[in-house]
């Protein structure tokens, strides 16, 4: 199978004096073309790190990133750029639209990137507006972000990485700012996108959202603590159906009871197969 | 590359216009300072427009030789006694005209301040014994009649020219030419001729201010020698004042320009062994308008410096606002970074608002100094005839009163050049600041 993206025992320390933080401690994972993984970790587990080395926002102490059969591990920061520019689609949690821009000018701005800073071309615009109608804002494309509801920031933002065609998109927390609702909008769009063969990686802490994924990746101290292949992935249709579930219990069930909910509502996305019973150690992980 | 300079630029202005208060303040301190450069070039340059004018007017090709009252005590001891006598020779009128071949024409005045009359009506005026030739070295136009001629000259006829001023004066009504007859002091002149208004030429050494051609009579030379004498005396408080002076100025034509300066120092030598006592200057035109052209210079550059502080400061504006505005817009500069800006990408974006700043201030500024003579005029009148008495106007103000501010031509480009170019001088800082930051700082921050 195609590789969108690898890494080979990926190394970041900081350099604080009179310490050196260990980021992260030798990461090595693959990223098969048309895959959709969720990292999950409590904060300080270098999943953030992780993030930004995919993203080519950084660059790693040591070891390998290959990204569409080119090693960026050791780029330059115009290099990197193009890298960002061309293969990297990126949706971030506060949706990082610029505010004086129009839906349709936030979704162009990519392409003003493009390496040569090519002029915009009618299909150019053509596929910005196509786009917009994709995520469902062909309607609003002179509208400012601060006109749109979260939900549809987010789902300019998603036009916006889709447009230079990406070998990964990354989204790091791409639902944290938004309700349920909006969150099972937006998981459906990458689940879409997802199916259509497009590599999607996202960093979330939300179990319900990282049951939308192929697999989940648990970051802990630095090194990859285990995998977890969802053999039963939330559906747009389960998603609905388990938000029904959890609305009756919100009303029916009394406030005493929801002590018990969390245990409830984290089984619920996988009725028929709990985050556990899919669960297989990944060999590079737990020194524990 | 042309599209996306434009592109830049577009992007430059829409986030200008984003903050218009702001960017329209900022720009108001790159506005008055290119205003300020055109419109001190302008001045400056009337002003030695004004002061060449004068200058040319006394000829480039003459030197001009003057009388000059000597100090008090040296002249004493060759007088011997009451009344001083000084000055140019007719003598050194045939001397100088004989002995040095460069010179094509020795004009001489006489001249002595006197009152004219016509019946109820005085003038103080400048009475001046001259001869034809004084016409065209004065380029003096007539209105009516006609100037003294030669066999004026020989007939030592009492005929006078009138300077327009006087003519006004005396004759408010009548036709000065009409067989009409002025008094200075007791002697009586027909009127034969009326000049054209004639504006005044520079300040030239002997002299104590420069020539002013309105208040002239013209008489020939020879007349003034025999009706009035080399001896004259002026009324004065407690007495009368008493001097002997035969020429009050000769002036030189030389063939050649080039020999003027060469022949001013021959004029020069042939004089000092006849007049020990230095009653006399030399004053060469040229010499003046290489002075003036050089003060012309020094005046530039400490205008133009001034106008530099203004830019600089309007500079210093600009660079602190955009500063505030790469920690304003940090977020944005990650946003971009993240989806691929350089850093290049993002020092032109930086630098092009400031350029487009500035630039479009230096316009505006452009503008503002074009209207400068207008504004200058206005300000001009309105001070003559409100604030300031022109009788009590000293002669540099008369000259504050003449002059016509011109802007240069090649101070427009320069502005420009230099607004632009503290754009980019004082952008650069601003928008490496941008493109440094660290794009997952950036976009963390809030």
């Amino acid at each position: 199978m195609k590789m969108a993206a690898q890494v080979i025992d990926l190394q970041k320390h900081y350099d604080l004096g009179p310490v050196v933080v260990k980021a992260l401690r030798g990461v090595s994972l693959d990223f098969p073309e048309g895959d959709f993984v969720a990292i999950m970790g409590s904060s300080g587990s270098g999943k953030s790190t992780l993030l930004n080395l995919l993203g080519g926002l950084d660059r790693p102490t040591s070891g390998k990133y290959i990204l569409g059969g080119e090693d960026v591990s050791q780029m330059d920061d115009t290099q990197l750029s193009t890298v960002r520019n061309q293969k990297i689609g990126f949706i971030f949690q506060s949706y990082n639209l610029i505010s004086q821009y129009t839906v349709l000018e936030n979704i162009e701005l990519p392409l003003h990137y493009r390496p040569g800073h090519p002029k915009l071309s009618p299909a150019d615009h053509e596929k910005c507006e196509r786009m917009a109608q994709r995520v469902g804002l062909g309607q609003r494309l002179d509208h400012r972000p601060f006109q749109l509801s979260g939900g549809q920031q987010q789902r300019v933002a998603i036009a916006r990485a889709m447009m230079n065609d990406p070998e990964i998109i990354l989204a790091d927390e791409a639902t944290g700012n938004l309700d349920s609702v909006t969150s099972i909008e937006i998981m459906t769009l990458l689940r879409n996108l997802n199916d259509e063969g497009r590599t999607i990686i996202m960093v979330t802490h939300e179990p319900d959202i990282a049951m939308w994924a192929k697999r989940q990746l648990v970051m802990r101290d630095g090194v990859l603590f285990k995998e977890i292949i969802n053999e039963v992935r939330t559906t747009p249709q389960s998603a609905l159906a388990a938000k029904d579930d959890k609305a009756f219990v919100d009303d029916e069930v009394a406030k005493a009871a929801l002590a018990a909910l969390p245990k409830t509502a984290s089984a619920d996305p996988g009725v028929g197969a709990g985050p556990g019973t899919g669960a297989k150690k990944n060999d590079n992980s737990s020194k524990k | 590359m042309f599209s996306r300079v434009i592109r830049t630029i577009q992007l430059g202005l829409k986030s200008l216009l984003l903050h218009k208060l702001r960017s329209g303040l900022t720009m108001l301190g790159i506005v008055f300072g290119v205003f300020s450069v055109i419109a001190m070039l302008a001045i400056g340059e009337g002003a030695s427009k004004q002061a060449q004018k004068q200058i040319v007017a006394l000829g480039a090709r003459n030197i001009i030789v003057r009388s000059v009252k000597p100090v008090e005590g040296s002249s004493n001891d060759q007088s011997g006694g009451g009344t001083p006598r000084y000055g140019l020779l007719r003598s050194d009128l045939r001397r100088l005209q004989k002995t040095i071949p460069e010179v094509v024409s020795a004009i001489p005045i006489r001249e002595l301040n006197r009152e004219a009359r016509y019946r109820k009506f005085t003038m103080q005026s400048r009475l001046v014994g001259c001869t034809p030739e004084y016409q065209e070295l004065n380029q003096l136009r007539l209105s009516k009649g006609r100037f003294i001629s030669d066999s004026d000259r020989a007939s030592r006829a009492n005929v006078v020219v009138l300077a327009h001023e006087v003519a006004v004066k005396l004759f408010p009504i009548e036709d000065p030419l009409e067989n009409r007859a002025i008094q200075v002091g007791d002697i009586f002149y027909s009127v034969i001729g009326v000049t054209e208004p004639r504006n005044a030429s520079a300040a030239i050494g002997g002299s104590l201010s420069g020539q002013e051609f309105n208040k002239d009579l013209y008489i020939p030379i020879e007349t003034f020698r025999a009706r009035i004498g080399d001896q004259v005396y002026t009324p004065k408080q407690g007495g009368m004042d008493s001097e002997h002076v035969e020429l009050n100025q000769i002036t030189l034509e030389v063939r050649d320009v080039q020999d003027v300066i060469r022949t001013s120092e021959v004029v020069r030598g042939t004089l000092e062994k006849f007049h020990p006592q230095k009653d006399f200057a030399v004053v060469v035109p040229l010499e003046l308008l290489k002075q003036a052209e050089q003060l012309r210079q020094i005046f530039n550059v400490v205008l133009g410096s001034i106008a530099a502080i203004s830019l600089v400061v309007g500079g210093i504006g600009i660079m602190n606002i955009m500063l505030a505005t790469v920690t304003e817009r940090t977020r944005e500069i990650g946003i971009r970074r993240a989806l691929g800006a350089r850093r290049r990408d993002i020092i032109e974006q930086f630098l092009t608002e400031t350029v487009v700043l500035s630039g479009t201030g230096g316009m505006l500024g452009i503008v503002l100094g074009l209207l400068t003579p207008f504004a200058f005029r206005m300000i001009r009148s309105f001070a003559l005839n409100f604030v300031l008495d022109p009788k009590t106007l000293s002669d540099t103000s008369k000259m504050f009163q003449e002059m016509q501010p011109e802007v240069a031509p090649w101070s427009l480009p320069l502005a420009f050049g230099i607004s632009v170019g503290i754009g980019i001088l004082f952008g650069l800082y601003p928008a490496q600041a941008a493109a440094k930051l660290d794009p997952i700082e950036a976009l963390r921050h809030e």
